[in-house]
């Protein structure tokens, strides 16, 4: 029984040298989001890509914000969020070398079944949230600089409301990833602004559904940026553009929109054609 | 709760029909852990017996940083591991950053304090009893380390043993500097991690089960090792 | 008020020609806790003789040793070793035996690595060891599950394992029975007869009397006499020594 215990972790520990020391030659490092890992469309996609190319693909799911950071710091060597402004900004400064649109999707809000602030049905997020603040219904913010966090910023400030002022009652900062934010709404029967796709993939509904949608106020923009050489030579440049070059291409945004949950497409590529 | 009750058949399921992904998982969280324990016993196992036995103006004051260093936040270790990797830090040249090498000495600066506090005293334990006797046999202070670390060698595996649980239950350290990537970087408890945050609650407690077994089995190992030896040799 | 007689005149001790001095305290002080525990001390040890150091508790026999062994630095006075060189080993037994937690055979192998014995001749130097103690069945036992009298006896031959010129034994018998005391004995004489100065500590006056050739009699720190073991026990010249034997010496 002994030996067999020894043996075992023994062969699992050998195994583990063995997948650890498989370094592919070619690999690059892509800095992502979250809210995109969990949507699943790098599953999907990625394995066609690397097919294709022989390239893998190391997808770095981080907060928008550390995403950013982590570009900024040459650790790179694909930027791929959803926050135009800041994006711009990334390129502006020089790390990067230039902005793509990808695909976008939108954000919904989503609240337990039994919608105590009664907006569910409505297509008007400026008076959904004027309802919320008004009802002093909880609602949790992302709460962490991501792009969601922005948008959901936004939408706030052409409402005029200034919840952060009161942060701590109903509005609660979370200061966390999407998935995160959800299971504290769904735990606290509260209110919350997410993109679509991580809504639809995300397990742990319990009787949460879909109140707010279709303004196109929440369209959400997703960009494509490879990081300059220029500021960090360890970057993968040619490998990087490679994969945004496929990405954008009528291929890679097919691929994109074939990406389904329950046969709906998470994602509208929307790469500007060729020109 | 039926999260508890998803859990159990989640992980019976991903056991039974040996699934790869989970394989892959558990081996290279093993294989970081073990190595980083290793390190750290390495590094931690002499620096503890000799804050026992080094005569020298601050050993008071350094036995209590090396006691706090226990309780560093793995979450800090790896903020500042992912700083001397990154492409902008001292040590980007070596282009660790997003690699198990990175988790392994991640988790080795933070088990190694551990090690040394540990060992510190129970090889401080071992000194007093031994101390007369070994000089009287000639040995200066440094000569008695080996025979001390060797002595102590079953209260040592113990300390280990601390080491280990504290690596593999930890998470902040290893996603800053592994990056979770799927199939290089990721370990049992950064997927537990994911989960939870896809909502999949069920598989990601199912996860931890294998997890709390997989610790089980390492230390009913490690005891019955011992135990034989110590059938030996011990008293 | 006990006179203390001058201790040149007390020291008769058997035929000093063909030995030579091994030790010489001049004036050893120690101090510890505030006290005065060792009181300017005067003692010189010979080669070849067997000497036995008796007195009360307290008189600071077994600290005597240890600032012999080196295991104490005195506050004043010196301690001279005038043969001191490359092969001139001390060795100590202590009361309470403190054996690695090792196999017996592993603890004799650590003690000739301490000597700096090579790895070939240390096996050859190991089974000599194992067998001076009548301890070869017991070589692979965990020493410390070892009998008290076993325990002592591996304490003893790993004491001979640096070949040692001294060797210093305190109250190595206290807690063993007759049987296990008569086998330490038996190696001490053994000791002896290869070579080795004796210096042991003791309570028990008929030990004294078998292993002795000289009794160094120690109260309050200072030497009150040193005296053939014969001459001592019928009749000690120093009032405190007659007390001492008498039962009536109380510190």
């Amino acid at each position: 029984m002994k030996r067999l215990i020894i043996g075992s972790l023994t062969a699992l520990v050998l195994a583990g040298l063995a997948v650890a020391t498989q370094a592919a030659d070619k690999f690059i490092v892509v800095q992502s989001t979250t809210s995109t890992q969990n949507s699943g469309l790098y599953d999907y996609l990625l394995p066609i890509f690397e097919k294709k190319t022989g390239i893998e693909v190391r997808v770095v799911a981080v907060g928008t914000g550390q995403a950013i950071k982590n570009a900024v710091n040459g650790d790179g060597d694909v930027l791929l969020v959803h926050a135009k402004s800041a994006e711009e900004k990334f390129v502006a400064d020089g790390f990067g070398v230039k902005r793509f649109d990808l695909m976008y999707n939108d954000f919904v809000v989503v609240g337990p079944d039994a919608d105590p602030a009664g907006i569910a049905g409505s297509s008007d997020i400026v008076a959904a949230l004027g309802k919320l603040a008004e009802g002093g219904k909880t609602f949790v913010s992302r709460g962490d600089d991501s792009g969601t966090h922005k948008k959901e910023h936004s939408l706030w400030r052409v409402a005029k409301i200034e919840p952060e002022s009161v942060s701590g009652g109903w509005y609660r900062e979370s200061g966390s990833g999407m998935g995160a934010t959800l299971n504290i709404a769904v735990g606290m029967d509260g209110y919350t602004l997410t993109d679509r796709a991580t809504w639809i993939k995300f397990g742990n509904k319990a009787d949460h559904k879909i109140v707010v949608e279709g303004d196109n106020r929440l369209f959400n923009q997703y960009g494509v940026i490879l990081v300059n050489k220029d500021k960090h030579p360890n970057v993968k440049s040619e490998l990087g553009q490679t994969f945004i070059d496929w990405l954008l291409s009528p291929e890679g945004q097919k691929a994109i929109s074939d990406h389904k949950v329950n046969g709906e497409p998470l994602f509208v590529p929307n790469a500007a054609a060729a020109s | 709760m039926d999260s508890f009750t998803g859990a159990f058949s989640e992980a019976f399921a991903l056991i039974l029909r040996g699934d790869s992904d989970l394989l892959e998982i558990v081996a290279l969280s093993l294989r970081v852990t073990m190595t980083a324990v290793a390190v750290a016993c390495v590094i931690g196992l002499p620096l503890g017996a000799l804050l026992v036995v080094g005569r020298f103006p601050g050993r008071t004051a350094l036995t209590v940083v090396v006691n706090s260093l226990m309780g560093l936040p793995p979450v800090v270790v790896g903020l500042l591991v992912y700083m001397m990797l990154s492409n902008s830090g001292p040590l980007g040249v070596l282009q660790l950053l997003y690699t198990p090498t990175a988790m392994i000495i991640a988790q080795a600066v933070l088990v190694t304090p551990i090690i040394i506090a540990l060992s510190r005293q129970v090889i401080e334990d071992l000194y007093a009893e031994y101390d007369e006797q070994l000089r009287a046999m000639g040995m200066t202070r440094f000569a008695m380390v080996p025979t001390l670390l060797f002595d102590a060698r079953f209260s040592l595996i113990t300390v280990a043993l601390a080491g280990l649980g504290r690596a593999i239950a930890e998470v902040g350290a290893v996603l800053i500097v592994g990056g979770n990537i799927n199939h290089v970087t990721r370990v049992m408890t950064t997927t537990i991690a994911l989960e939870t945050s896809k909502g999949n609650l069920a598989l990601a407690l199912g996860l931890g089960i294998i997890l709390i077994a997989l610790a089980l089995l390492v230390n009913a190992a490690v005891m019955s090792v011992r135990h034989s030896a110590a059938r030996t040799a011990h008293a | 008020m006990l006179e203390r007689v001058p201790v040149l005149i007390r020291k008769r001790v058997t035929d000093r020609k063909n030995r030579e001095c091994m030790l010489r305290l001049r004036n050893v002080v120690f101090e510890a806790g505030g006290k005065r525990l060792i009181d300017g001390l005067d003692l010189e040890l010979f080669s070849g003789t067997k000497t036995v150091i008796m007195g009360p508790n307290g008189a600071g026999k077994s600290l005597a040793l240890k600032l012999i062994q080196g295991l104490l630095e005195p506050a004043s006075g010196d301690i001279v070793r005038p043969n001191e060189g490359a092969d001139f080993a001390t060795a100590m037994v202590f009361q309470r035996p403190t054996l690695l937690r090792r196999s017996v055979e592993a603890n004799l192998d650590h003690a000739l690595r301490v000597c700096r014995v090579g790895r070939a001749d240390r096996r050859h130097r190991v089974e000599e060891l194992l067998e001076l103690g009548n301890l070869e069945h017991l070589r692979k036992q965990p020493a410390r599950r070892l009998s008290g009298g076993e325990q002592q006896r591996l304490s003893v031959v790993r004491a001979m394992a640096s070949r040692p010129k001294l060797l210093l034994l305190d109250e190595p018998t206290a807690s063993l029975d007759p049987a296990a005391t008569a086998a330490i004995e038996a190696l001490v004489n053994e000791a002896h007869q290869g070579g080795t100065k004796i210096v042991f500590v003791t309570h028990d006056a008929g030990q004294a009397r078998r292993i002795g050739d000289e009794v160094v009699f120690l109260h309050k720190g200072r030497l009150c006499e040193q005296t053939p073991a014969e001459e001592f026990f019928e009749q000690p010249v120093s009032v405190e020594a007659a007390a001492y034997l008498a039962g009536r010496l109380v510190l």
